[in-house]
Order: structure tokens, then C-alpha cells, then sequence
């Protein structure tokens, strides 16, 4: 039989916003679920976290803003995965942004929005759902 | 009130085993063990066994006197009310300057700025780093020139000031003192604070610029700049906020902040400065969370253990050393998307711990930040919270009302109690310093974020309206937004300052700071200079980065 590869995972903090508590839990609860994790720490640019993505070979990059800047940021980080043919790498976002700031966010290619108060096990479930989604498809 | 241990001892027992017992039997309790947030377990019941050991004189003693368990001040709240002051700062120094005069006009009694993190981070607007954050999570200031904007038609003689403000608070005191001499105002009489606490950057909250060494160094020059030219400043706010906002407990948020207050305290002494010489201005910030008698434990205890970490480890002399004075905030991290109106209940309980916890100030979140930047209507609710628990509850009128509490006080000790075990291990590894260095500090929040999410997503603690009452509810619309309009702004009149000013003034003033930099002078007259020249923030900073690098996460 086949062994599955692991869920590779990139959690990133785009920008200057310092707040990691939802990113470095995130990324804890995801390891606990069995994925590889990498967390870039603080203070990313969309470039760097584009350029850590394919390096490290993952699948889905989680993106975490508080700060109110993450309608500028997370749709960069998608549209440089796909300048540099890497738009398979799913890209989520989670932090604190208004609902009607997600219709665009997800128009610009972002799978899923998370919102405070959203369990881990959520998040699990949704990134999971995606990359079966995407290996059927 | 016969309090013979002997006798209530022979009591107790007797109602645990013929009264309490019968209830168990047919009503268990709702949980085998009760505990705070930092694992104290709670009783049943507090009775005078509890503080037996407790020395009143030498524990709690009277407000205004060693060790200042009941309150700093002789009257407290008798005398005048907490300092009402709202952390705000949104867009552009214009904005911002607004949002002053309409909280001012509302009852505010003192002023405390939020800045960018462009501004915290020590870059201009203009710059690559600064793309989609300019103005979002405070006011943008790239120069003296938006600084004259932000307080202009504010008598700075006037009101108090906080700034949070840590990497860059050199710049932006110096900023602060060149707009009040241009007021008219002279420097000796500025009332204010600087947040300047980079230990906790690091550590929680992520706007550091320098490594710890020359951070250091930047403060202790601060301590003494102050000490001449700003005697009634208060020169850092040592905060546990951001640790505790980061996941903290309650006892680690007072261990942890303690234990960089001896890092700066430390770090000035070792500058040559005398304890008594800076002592008195350094001031503290806490966070209320929702835990009400650990929180109102917790700022007691914190203040005992400051007035005896000064006397006995720093043998401060001037009473005023030994006062732990603070600024308090509600917890943002309590605060919670669904059901959003409820937070305006945990606001209030959690303002109501920072008072009968005796706190020098206060900043109340507002309902709808879970969302976004406060509204004029949500921040006006909180600003509200705060003034009828002054003027209606009746809980200011007398000083530490809930001192005497059997479970009060023995909470208080068990607070002290764990929080030193804590310093301990910290002082073991060569100081808070070391101890961020290692990464020790930002592992144990780390752990007690995790913890504490687990236990939310176990149903073992509850948060209403989110794993437990919920309901479906249409989304929250019209949260103040900041257009992208703002950063084209102020990038348009930072170019403005740019062509107006005297350059090659700018280039000479920078040109000192770095050789001061490179040698042992105090930095801030010579920042002061910069800021007068209408050097940017950036070019400030970034002279600061050329000669003492970057600090980077390992």
C-alpha cells in the first residue's frame, strides 16, 4: 500500500503585525494532528513567505493578520505563488477581519477565512477537506 | 468576632462532615476541582484558617505606607478618581486629533496614543515594509510635522500623555517635548508615559528594532534624560498586558513583568545611575481579565511584591521607589466575535477588577473589536463603563474594599508565592534578559496559549456565545475601516516634508546621533536635534540599525 504523504503546512505572519498567539497555537494543533509544520515567525513579506512556500515544498500556507492589513497582503501572497507557477499551494487566512471583508479575500484565491473564536479542530477539518478536494479533483 | 483557630478548626470540620457532606451526597458539585488561571485551586470555602499565617502589618499595612498591598495612595480613590484614558489612534494625525478632542470633550481625563506599526517599527510610511499598514492599527508618524498635527489645539500642560511606544520611544518622546516647546510648554512639566518596554517585545508583543544590548542601552539613556530635563514623566510601563494577551497566567503575567522590571532596574544601577535617582518613575501595565478574584489578587500581590523586590534586592530609600504604580487595560483577548454585545458585560467585570484591585488608570476595550478598531459610538460605551462604576457602584469609596477577604488574601500569597518561584528560576538563568534570549519566557506563554485552547475546545472552559449558548446571528457590518487612501496620504506629505526642510541640517544632526551611537554619549539629545530638523522617524532609526543591527527571532 501507498504511504500518504504528510499535509505540509507553512503558518506565516505576514507584515509588521507582532501577534503570533493564534499562529504559534494554529500551527501546534495542526502538528498535533499529524502535519508538517513550518512556522516563519514574525514580520514576513509576501515574498518571503512565497519563496518559503516553495521551497519547503507545501501544500498550504496559512496566513495570520491582525493588524488590519491583510486585504493587502494575503492576495499578494497568493498572486506571487502563481507568478511563480505554484498556485497549487492552497493559501488560508485567519485573524481579525470583518465578514465583509471575505467575499474579496476569497474571490482573490484565498480557500478559507477564520475568524476569532474559530476552533482548531475547524481549521483541521477545512484543510484537510481542501487537499482531498483537490487530489479527487 | 472570636477568631480562636482551635475552635473554628473543630467547626469547620464538623460542617464539612455532618452539613456538607449530606448536600454531596445528592448534589455533587459541577466540578471535582475548581482552579484559577494559573492552576491555584480554589476552595469551597475561605475562613480566618486561611490567613492565619498572614501578619497583617508586615502583608498589608495601611495605603501609602510599605508594602503597599492595599493601595499606593493614602486616600485612593477618596481623593480623585482613576485616570480615564482610552488607548486611541487610527489613520492620520488629522483623524487622530479629532478622536482626541471628541474623547476629551466626553470626560477623558488623560490621552494615550496608538501608533502604526510602521511608526513602532521605526519605518516611514513610504517604506516596502510599511506597504498595507500605514494608519491600521494606530496613527502614522513619519516627523515632527505629524506629531505638531496630532496634539495641535491640545495644551499639553494640560493633559497627561501616554504613548505606546517601545523600539522608537526615544524619537517620539523627543517628538512629544519639541511640540510643547513650540506650545510654549517647558519639558519639567510634562506628565506623561512612554511604554518603552522592549523586554516584552521580544518576548509577547513583536515591535523590536535592536538587540537587547543596545536597547538597553537606549532606555537607561532614557531613564537619565529624564531624570534632568522630565521629572514628572514616567520613563517605561513595564507591562504584563502583552504577556499575559500572548496566553500567559495570571501568576506568570506578574512573574514575567517583575522580572524585566528587575532587568531595568538592574540594567539603569549598572548604567551608574542611583535606584533613588529613577525609581519613582517607573510604572507598570497590567491586563484585567476575566478570572475577577485572581485578577483583583493579582494587582495586590504584584504591588507587595515591587515594594519588597526595591527594598530588600535594590535597597531603594525613597518610598516613592517602592510604589507599584499602574496603568490597567481589559483583556482584548477575552473579547469575542459571536455575540459581540456581550462583551460589553466582560468589559465592565473585568474594569470593575482593575478598581478594587486599586489601579492609577484605566482603559476599557469596546464591544466591537474583534472585529476592528473601535467606533466612536462602541468607544463611547466603554468610556461610559468606566465612569459609572466611578460614580454609581460606590466601590471607590472606600480603599481596598476587598482587603480583609479570607480568600482575597490568601489568593494574594499564593500569587506571591508563585509568581517568585518563577523570578527564581528566571534570576537562576541570569535575568529576564537571558531569560527572553533563551526563548524560556515566550515557551511557557506559548505553553499556557495552547493549554488554554485546548481546554476551550474540550468544553472545559467555558466562553458564552462561542462553545457554549450559541446562536446563529447575522454578521456585525459598518466596522470602522481605514482606507487605503490614508497611506497615499501620508506618504504624499511626508515627500512634502521632505522638499522643505534643511538638509543638509538633517544630515549633520544624524551624522552626530551615529558617532554617539558608536560611542557611550546619552542618544536622546541628540535624537532631539534629528526630530528638530524634521528627520524622519526612519532616517532616525535606520541610523540607529546601521550601528547596532537588528534583532532577529531565533
Amino acid at each position: 500500500m501507498k504511504r500518504e504523504r504528510k499535509i505540509r503546512i507553512l503558518v506565516a505572519k505576514p507584515g509588521l503585525d507582532g501577534h503570533d498567539r493564534g499562529a504559534k497555537v494554529v500551527a501546534r494543533a495542526l502538528k498535533d494532528a499529524g502535519m508538517e509544520v513550518i512556522y516563519t515567525g514574525i514580520r514576513q513579506t509576501p515574498e518571503q513567505i512565497a519563496k518559503a512556500a516553495i521551497q519547503e515544498d507545501v501544500d498550504v500556507v496559512g496566513l495570520s493578520c491582525l493588524s488590519g492589513a491583510h486585504n493587502h497582503l494575503f492576495p499578494k501572497v497568493v498572486e506571487l505563488l502563481k507568478e511563480q507557477g505554484a498556485e497549487d499551494i492552497l493559501v488560508f487566512g485567519g485573524g481579525i477581519i470583518p465578514h465583509e471583508d471575505i467575499p474579496a479575500l476569497k474571490e482573490k484565491g484565498i480557500m478559507e477565512i477564520f475568524q476569532p473564536g474559530t476552533e482548531t479542530r475547524e481549521i483541521i477539518q477545512a484543510i484537510t477537506e481542501k487537499i482531498k478536494e483537490k487530489q479527487e479533483g | 468576632m472570636s477568631d480562636d483557630p482551635k475552635k473554628i478548626q473543630t467547626a469547620k470540620s464538623a460542617w464539612e462532615t455532618e452539613t456538607v457532606s449530606r448536600t454531596l451526597d445528592r448534589f455533587p458539585e459541577r466540578k471535582t476541582v475548581f482552579e484559577t488561571t494559573s492552576s491555584i485551586p480554589i476552595k469551597r470555602l475561605y475562613t480566618p484558617l486561611d490567613t492565619e499565617s498572614i501578619d497583617y502589618l508586615q502583608s498589608l499595612g495601611f495605603p501609602g505606607q510599605y508594602p503597599y498591598t492595599r493601595g499606593v495612595q493614602p486616600t485612593m480613590y477618596r481623593g480623585r478618581f482613576w485616570t480615564m484614558r482610552q488607548y486611541a489612534g487610527f489613520a492620520t494625525a488629522e483623524e487622530t486629533n479629532k478622536r482626541y478632542k471628541f474623547l476629551l470633550d466626553k470626560g477623558q481625563t488623560g490621552l494615550s496614543v496608538a501608533f502604526d506599526l510602521p511608526t513602532q517599527i521605526g519605518y516611514d510610511s513610504d517604506h516596502p515594509l510599511s506597504s498595507g499598514e500605514v494608519g491600521k492599527v494606530g496613527v502614522a508618524i513619519d516627523s515632527l510635522a505629524d506629531m505638531e498635527i496630532l496634539f495641535d489645539g491640545i495644551p499639553l500642560d494640560k493633559v497627561s500623555t501616554s504613548m505606546t511606544i517601545n523600539a522608537t520611544a526615544a524619537m517620539l518622546l523627543a517628538m512629544y517635548i519639541a511640540v510643547a516647546e513650540k506650545q510654549g510648554v517647558d519639558s519639567n512639566i510634562l506628565r506623561g508615559t512612554i511604554q518603552n518596554d522592549i523586554l516584552k517585545e521580544y518576548a509577547a508583543r513583536g515591535t523590536y528594532i535592536y538587540p537587547p544590548k543596545e536597547s538597553m542601552r537606549i532606555i537607561t539613556d532614557i531613564f537619565a534624560y529624564c531624570k534632568d530635563h522630565l521629572p514628572r514623566w514616567n520613563t517605561i510601563s513595564i507591562s504584563g498586558y502583552h504577556i499575559r494577551e500572548a496566553g500567559s497566567t495570571a501568576v506568570q503575567e506578574v512573574a514575567f513583568t517583575l522580572a524585566d522590571g528587575i532587568a531595568y532596574v538592574q540594567a539603569a544601577i549598572d548604567a551608574g545611575l542611583d535606584v533613588d535617582a529613577f525609581a519613582s518613575r517607573l510604572s507598570f501595565f497590567f491586563n484585567a481579565h476575566s478570572n475577577f478574584l485572581e485578577e483583583i489578587a493579582k494587582f495586590r500581590a504584584a504591588r507587595r511584591m515591587w515594594a519588597r523586590i526595591m527594598k530588600e534586592r535594590f535597597k531603594a530609600r525613597d518610598p516613592r521607589s517602592l510604589r507599584l504604580r499602574f496603568h490597567t487595560q481589559t483583556a482584548g483577548s477575552t473579547l469575542t466575535a459571536q455575540q459581540p454585545e456581550n462583551n460589553i458585560m466582560r468589559v465592565t467585570m473585568q474594569a470593575l477588577s482593575a478598581v478594587l484591585g486599586g489601579t492609577q488608570s484605566l482603559h476599557t476595550n469596546s464591544w466591537d473589536e474583534a472585529y476592528a478598531l473601535p467606533s466612536e459610538k462602541s468607544v463611547t460605551t466603554a468610556l461610559r463603563t468606566q465612569q459609572v462604576i466611578a460614580y454609581e457602584t460606590g466601590v471607590a469609596d472606600s480603599i481596598d474594599p476587598l482587603g480583609g477577604s479570607y480568600l482575597i488574601e490568601r489568593l494574594t500569597q499564593e500569587i506571591e508565592d508563585k509568581a517568585n518561584e518563577y523570578i527564581q528560576k528566571i534570576d537562576e538563568m541570569g535575568g529576564a534578559v537571558k531569560a527572553v534570549e533563551a526563548g524560556y519566557i515566550q515557551r511557557e506563554i506559548a505553553d499556557s496559549a495552547y493549554n488554554f485552547q485546548m481546554e476551550v475546545e474540550k468544553g472545559e472552559r467555558i466562553i458564552v456565545g462561542v462553545n457554549l449558548f450559541q446562536q446563529e446571528e447575522p454578521p456585525l457590518q459598518d466596522v470602522l475601516r481605514i482606507s487605503p487612501e490614508v497611506e497615499k496620504y501620508q506618504v504624499g506629505k511626508l515627500k512634502k516634508v521632505k522638499a522643505e526642510r534643511n538638509d543638509d541640517r538633517v544630515s549633520q544632526t544624524l551624522k552626530r546621533l551615529e558617532n554617539a551611537a558608536k560611542g557611550t554619549e546619552n542618544l536622546v539629545p541628540l535624537i532631539l536635534d534629528s526630530v528638530k530638523a524634521y528627520a524622519t522617524l526612519g532616517e532616525i532609526s535606520g541610523t540607529l540599525r546601521k550601528v547596532f543591527g537588528e534583532y532577529r527571532e531565533s
